[in-house]
């Protein structure tokens, strides 16, 4: 357990739009090791929900098997989730949006469960944009089984046991630009505002958000000479761009209209204000965004923030032509063609 | 002596695939079927697309036997690769057709059948220039011989080469002449060399000529089906196939032109049952269809499905396995692979279709069965019903038919619930819980759905007593199941007879007409069609009334019985083993055979 929380509360704790506390978003007590990066990372997103007014039960969060795919069960309690099977977690997601779109969906996964046994459902669910928030909890290793090498570990990365890895790693960031994600970020567990930033501009856009998060793993993969450790994030970690994200609502500050920055407005009508701090890097450009983040590895820096965004992403639903109304509140009325039609079917086959 | 037989003998058709030689025998196959004489036509094709041979048979049968006969009366041999295994295969008294234009060989040499020769190719030459056409059209000349030599007349076959051809009129014109070329030539020159012949007749009746994946297809259409996920493997292809197409003409929605459906092309066959899970938590009706390899690739989310109770619908199409097998030929080998399909104590629900028409009806039950039970429900097609016209009862939906999706809260129910909700809580005492679809209520209903071990209010749990109890619980569900899956078919041939036959699925056919010759030798067998498992008392009850009962079944371990005797309820030795598993559909004789030779046997023994 990685910590006691206080059950006395202030009675006036801060409530949002919908008068829920941020109490109302939490889970049940995480039962990952103290320090675990993705305890941070659960707290997030439950900031993040609350922060924004989102209705819990209006929110679907989806696993797979890894300690990463155990904190749907800390975090948001009145939502709906599905732990499901190892690597599986992009494929259930399909179903169920294709089967409800109306509701918000967060599936988080392992960079085992992502890189490794699911890097085929994750290439598919990424080329099919589909509307999610996929959140990867990169460890750099098997938290679950005990800390082997995972294909996101960096080449001469070395775990607490192992020796150093000698294969090259797989970016998944890089993956996911390549393979259509109409939003794609990376942060680290360690810092939270930016997190915080990211993880609501990935739930505001439309189409597949693939957010990669380096979150240390204490008990496994924490050491200096591991680079997903959190000495190792901290001192080679570079902000790809400060950015803010301003909810529709939201009056837009005056501060962001200098010229010097490039408002995205996302679907849903909020704007994300990006500030080029770096050599005027084009997110909105595939080629120019990978570009970016294989520039900072030969520097060996780890860019965070958002490496890519296309405003006019379109997912699944929109590609597919399907109906606005949910499929699954479909009746009778609307799916059975009838017994008329099936005598007409039956004549074409005599 | 010749074989002089009305509406009641077999032809076959040996081609090269990819020669648009299938449509041209289905048009002599459904000339045959639209004069109301029952017909039975199996294709046998390799496993590619072009340059190999591939039959085409077709039983024709008055007196409505639909399995495969096996034995040729009549071949039409138009491939050089094959020539000679087919000139050997023909009965004797039978009929072999052949291409003259190039010479037979010497040694073509029997006596006991009859030669008949139109030089196609030539004909075909001659008459049309383009060679495109040419190859299509010779296919047609000898379709216009055959229909001479079977006294089909000439209108009958032009009058289905116009309906075949309405919506481009332009072709039609050259296959009509091709058609007559044929016809005549065979008047010409075999006016009285064949002793076959098609008379019309009113055994058809209403039925339709329809393959079984097109039924599945329109079953899943019906039922409502709205999420399909899926990844392409012969011979389930089609089920999908037909599903997208009457979906794209029937589920459009007239206003907004949105699709009231979608299908999904997976990944693999892991994905493509992953999206119907992930659909049928969500309350859509869900299916996925696939094959052996597929069947395989499934088994870890099947395993979840039946676990943490989703229901979805799996329209198995089996084919030859193990592996990649023999994957264009026809087998019941997924028995105990789908029966048990997934690692620990798993069970899954299988219907057995026996012809197109249920194939219809079972896929539209499934989805209700799979809602009732949430849990995966099998439909055991193959490949012989799933890829080949069958004669079968013409479709029906009741329009009054309403989907019962099962025991689902809606906000209201879960408003005016006195005690706390639990997923997993077996309130009425059948196994089945209620469950909840996301966001439906704001702040009651909502659990996290898993694989692992979970309590009756669907918490994450290693309890061990939990863990048992739900177990339990799911044999109790398993129970009810037995109760609601459609009933075996039982049919007394004698009473009091102590020897029996049991069968499912395709082997329905050929297993009937043996039954019925050994009856016409006074051996009474009682019969029983298995329509599902789990197995209902019945079942039991009906192998107990009987000494020795044949379990008859198309692979090579005998699934149907090891299945049947793995809840102990009858004794092994009752069961006798008849099966047939070389890839092609098994037959009467086949069965017949089996059987008398297993009765012999036991006489010898018992004396
Ligand atoms: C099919 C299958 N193979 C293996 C496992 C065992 N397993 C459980 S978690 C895991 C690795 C998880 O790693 P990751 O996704 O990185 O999650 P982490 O624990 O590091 O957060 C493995 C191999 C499994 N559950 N299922
Ligand atoms: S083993 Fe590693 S990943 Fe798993 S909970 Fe502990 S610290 Fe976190
Ligand atoms: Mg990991």
């Amino acid at each position: 357990m990685s910590y006691v929380r206080s059950a006395i509360r202030h009675p006036d704790a801060e409530k949002n739009a919908l008068g829920y506390t941020r109490k109302e978003y939490e889970g049940a007590i995480s039962s990952l090791c103290a320090g675990c990066g993705h305890d941070s990372i659960s707290s997030a997103i439950i900031t993040v929900c609350f922060e924004m007014d989102l209705e819990p039960h209006r929110i679907v969060k989806l696993s797979g098997i890894g300690c990463s795919s155990k904190t749907p069960a800390y975090f948001l309690g009145k939502s709906h989730g599905f732990n499901s099977v190892h690597g599986r977690m992009p494929s259930v997601a399909t179903g169920a949006n294709m089967a409800n779109r109306d509701l918000i969906y967060i599936g988080v996964s392992g960079d085992g469960d992502t890189a490794s046994i699911g890097i085929g459902q994750f290439a598919h669910v990424v080329r099919r944009n589909l509307n999610m928030v996929y959140i990867v909890m990169n460890n750099g290793c098997y938290g679950l089984t005990k800390g082997q090498d995972s294909a996101t570990a960096d080449k001469g990365s070395k775990t607490k046991k192992g020796s150093p890895v000698v294969l090259e790693s797989i970016d998944l960031c890089e993956m996911a630009i390549q393979g259509g994600a109409g939003f794609v970020a990376r942060g680290f567990s360690g810092d939270k505002k930016q997190m915080i930033m990211m993880l609501k501009a990935a739930i505001s856009h439309t189409g597949l958000a693939f957010v990669d998060i380096v979150s240390p793993c204490v008990s496994f993969n924490n050491v200096p000479s591991s680079t997903k450790s959190y000495t190792w994030v901290r001192e080679h970690m570079e902000a790809s761009h400060t950015f803010d994200f301003i909810p529709y609502c939201q009056e837009i500050s005056t501060d962001y209209t200098n010229g010097k920055t490039t408002p995205i407005t996302l679907h849903d009508g909020s704007t994300i204000k990006i500030c080029k701090v770096k050599n005027g890097t084009d997110i909105t450009r595939r080629s120019s965004a990978i570009a970016e983040l294989e520039k900072a590895k030969e520097q060996q820096h780890i860019l965070t923030g958002v490496l890519y965004l296309d405003p006019d992403s379109k997912d699944t639903h929109e590609v597919l032509g399907t109906s606005a109304i949910p499929l699954n509140s479909m009746t009778e009325k609307e799916l059975c063609p009838g017994n008329e039609l099936l005598a007409k079917v039956n004549d074409s086959f005599r | 002596m010749k074989i002089r037989r009305v509406n009641d003998f077999v032809i076959r058709f040996a081609n090269v695939n990819g020669s648009g030689s299938a449509s041209a025998n289905d048009l002599l196959a459904k000339t045959i079927f639209r004069l109301g004489v029952p017909i039975n036509p199996y294709n046998i094709f390799p496993s590619n697309i072009q340059g190999l041979p591939t039959w085409f048979e077709v039983r024709i049968s008055e007196k409505g036997y639909l399995g495969r006969r096996g034995g040729v009366d009549f071949i039409v041999a138009v491939n050089g690769q094959t020539l000679r295994q087919d000139y050997d295969m023909v009965q004797p008294g039978g009929y072999f057709l052949y291409d003259s234009t190039r010479k037979l060989p010497d040694e073509y040499r029997r006596e006991d059948i009859t030669v008949i020769d139109i030089p196609l190719t030539r004909l075909c030459n001659e008459e049309f220039s383009d060679p495109r056409l040419q190859q299509l059209l010779k296919n047609i000349i000898y379709i216009g011989a055959v229909s001479a030599l079977l006294d089909i007349p000439l209108d009958t076959v032009s009058q289905a080469i116009l309906k075949q051809f309405k919506k481009k009129p332009k072709l039609a014109k050259p296959n009509i002449q091709a058609l007559k070329i044929g016809f005549d030539y065979a008047c010409a020159h075999h006016s009285n060399s064949c002793g076959l012949s098609i008379r019309s007749s009113t055994a058809v009746g209403d039925r339709i000529l329809m393959d079984g994946n097109t039924a599945a297809g329109l079953g899943a259409l019906y039922a409502g089906a709205t999420v399909v996920g899926w990844y392409p493997i012969t011979p389930s292809t089609s089920v999908i196939e037909t599903f997208e197409r009457f979906a794209n003409l029937y589920r459009v929605d007239k206003e907004s032109g949105k699709k009231n459906f979608t299908v999904i092309q997976a990944e693999d066959e892991l994905a493509a049952i992953g999206i119907a899970i992930g659909a049928g938590w969500s309350g859509a009706r869900a299916f996925t269809a696939t094959s052996g390899p597929g069947l395989s690739l499934m088994t870890e989310f099947l395993g979840l499905a039946y676990f943490a109770e989703i229901p979805i619908v799996l329209v198995n199409v089996q084919r030859c396995g193990p592996s990649t097998g023999m994957p264009t030929r026809t087998q019941q080998a997924d028995i105990l692979a789908s029966a048990y399909s997934s690692h620990g104590d798993t069970r899954n629900v299988l219907l057995f279709p026996r012809d197109p028409h249920e194939c219809f009806q079972m896929t539209a039950d499934a989805f209700d069965l799979a809602d009732r039970l949430q849990t995966p429900v099998i439909v055991m097609s193959d490949l012989d019903l799933g890829m080949n016209n069958h004669l079968c009862e013409a479709l029906h939906w009741d329009d009054k038919r309403k989907y019962d999706r099962g025991k689902v809260m809606s906000a209201e129910d879960l408003e005016a619930l006195t005690e706390p909700w639990g997923r997993y809580l077996d309130v009425d005492g059948d196994g089945i819980c209620y469950r909840t679809y996301p966001g439906t209520h704001p702040d009651k209903g909502a659990y996290v759905t898993r694989g692992t071990s979970h309590n009756e209010y669907a918490a994450y749990t290693e309890e061990n007593q939990a863990y048992e109890r739900g177990m339990k619980r799911l044999m109790g569900k398993w129970n009810t199941a037995r109760c609601l899956v459609p009933r075996p078919e039982i049919t007394i041939r004698k009473k009091g007879s102590k020897i029996a036959a049991l069968y499912f699925g395709t082997t329905t056919d050929a297993a009937r007409e043996a039954l019925d010759q050994l009856e016409s030798s006074s051996i009474f067998i009682n019969e029983m069609r298995i329509r599902a498992y789990p197995f209902q008392k019945e079942v039991f009850d009906f192998i107990n009334q009987h000494d020795i009962v044949f379990v008859i079944e198309q692979n090579r371990d005998s699934q149907m019985k090891i299945l049947l005797s793995g809840g102990c309820r009858v004794s092994p030795g009752r069961l006798i083993a008849v099966t047939h598993f070389n890839g092609l559909p098994i037959t009467a004789i086949i069965i017949r055979n089996q059987i008398h030779t297993a009765l012999l046997n036991r006489k010898l023994k018992q004396q």
